[in-house]
């Protein structure tokens, strides 16, 4: 099908972008990367009245190292997917950009239309709650920012008021003795995934599990925490056995998957667990690493 | 509610295009209905057959989940712009045909779309790498290897011609 009629605007500044937002609200559909919108309009899914074209916006394209890893909204995935400072400085977000559909996607898709998209099944809001990311918000009057946890609000929902636009994401770096690993299960390369993790282990200087976190998508309404799994593993010595335990604990009590489609709710489980025990075996090698280095 | 038509250029293979469009009209519908270059082809209309995929100031995109006033001063290439006259092919055309890289076509232009600019910057892709670079494509004919065998060729032919 093709898309309903609305009206259109492509303001070539941010001010102006806000500006029209503080005049439509929620009327005023953002347009990024539009690789969710518009198939979603092409289908009738989404009918929006107005659409405010962020594309021109160049000042919203950047990637900084300021402080923490600073990326501007409008940054196409591959750009980020690419760059030396996500790779040195966020390499856990820089393992999972290339999950992130397909290239071609990518060379249009924005690492801030992802996250102001907000769906369950993506990767990079489950990296902004992994790396405890903050998000800015702007509005004409005011800017704000959110911490990662306070920014997801459910199921393509995020508390971005109707008169604000996400214009940054930031990055703070990983603590000391830290390892990452990010994983997903898709049917087809550049699908949605029917399961996906990503872990970080952060090691005391004894080898023992100083910190942990697990973040999960497509299982919930939202990026899902799995808290119980984690204060499993804390104060531990890393095992296969405390892996496995943990990502038994993860899969039967932390997530609440849908099932859908491509996988049951249980399947969802199953590939859940089972990535659990790779990634934080990945998570500590790499951990590891950084102690011995 | 009046929608008022956009005007907008474009460059598509080399040649400017100037039209006034509707906000809405999806860019894959421009590039065959308005500009008239029928090579891009549409399949599934969001995103995941990759038949659309054109080249977007250079970078494989896909068309069809994109406006054409997104386009208006952009440079586009689309299949048509391979070859620069009717009587040769472009060597990834070539290689294509050699290779028997295609059965009924409809997903081709893509297909070339995306490995023009890949084979360019990698020239000695693996079979693998192959197979990662085209996964966003969907062909529903070659079951892939002789697509595979196509893009190796056209590795070759593009960087001893």
């Amino acid at each position: 099908m093709k898309p309903a009629p609305f009206e259109y605007f492509a303001p070539d500044s941010l001010e102006a972008a806000l500006e029209l937002k503080a005049q439509h609200g929620d009327e005023a559909k953002a347009l990024a990367g539009g690789q969710s919108l518009i198939p979603a309009m092409n289908f009738r899914v989404a009918q929006p009245t107005l659409l405010i074209d962020l594309n021109r916006i160049t000042e919203l394209r950047y990637i900084r190292k300021n402080g923490a890893l600073r990326i501007g909204a409008m940054t196409v995935q591959a750009q980020a997917e690419y760059d030396g400072l996500v790779a040195t400085h966020a390499p856990l977000l820089h393992e999972a950009i290339p999950n992130i559909a397909h290239s071609q996607i990518r060379n249009r898709g924005t690492v801030g239309g992802s996250i102001a998209h907000a769906d369950p099944a993506s990767e990079l809001p489950v990296i902004c709650i992994a790396l405890d990311a903050r998000m800015r918000a702007q509005s004409k009057s005011a800017g704000r920012w959110i911490e990662a946890r306070d920014f997801f609000a459910g199921l393509f929902a995020t508390t971005l008021q109707p008169d604000e636009l996400l214009v940054e994401v930031e990055f703070p770096g990983m603590a000391q003795y830290t390892g990452y690993a990010f994983m997903e299960l898709a049917r087809r390369s550049g699908d949605y995934a029917m399961a996906g993790v990503a872990a970080l282990l952060t090691l005391a200087k004894d080898g023992t599990c100083q910190q942990a976190k697990l973040v999960y998508l497509n299982v919930g309404d939202g990026p899902v925490e799995a808290s119980q799994a984690v204060a499993s593993l804390k104060g531990t010595k890393p095992s296969t056995d405390a892996f496995r335990h943990a990502a038994l604990i993860a899969s039967q009590k932390d997530m609440a998957p849908f099932g859908n489609l491509h996988a049951s709710a249980d399947y969802q489980r199953h590939l859940s667990a089972a990535l659990t025990e790779r990634a934080l075996a990945k998570a500590l090698a790499r951990a590891e690493k950084t102690l011995k280095s | 509610m009046t929608i008022a038509d956009y005007p907008i250029s474009v460059t598509i293979n080399g040649r400017a295009y100037q039209h006034h469009v509707e906000p809405r009209l999806l860019l894959a519908d421009y590039i065959r209905q308005v500009a008239g270059l029928t090579g891009t082809h549409i399949g599934c209309e969001h995103g995941v057959c990759g038949a659309c995929t054109i080249l977007f100031d250079g970078k494989p995109v896909r068309s069809c989940i994109m406006f054409a006033v997104q386009a208006d001063g952009h440079q586009l290439m689309t299949v048509e712009g391979l070859s620069s006259d009717e009587k040769h092919l472009h060597p990834l055309q070539e290689a294509f045909w050699e290779a028997h890289g295609l059965q009924c076509g409809f997903c081709t232009p893509g297909f070339l779309m995306t490995l023009l600019p890949y084979l360019q910057d990698h020239p000695k892709p693996s079979e693998e790498q192959i197979r990662e670079a085209i996964s966003g494509n969907l062909c529903r004919c070659t079951g892939y290897q002789h697509i595979v065998d196509a893009a190796k060729l056209a590795a070759e032919k593009m960087h001893t011609s």
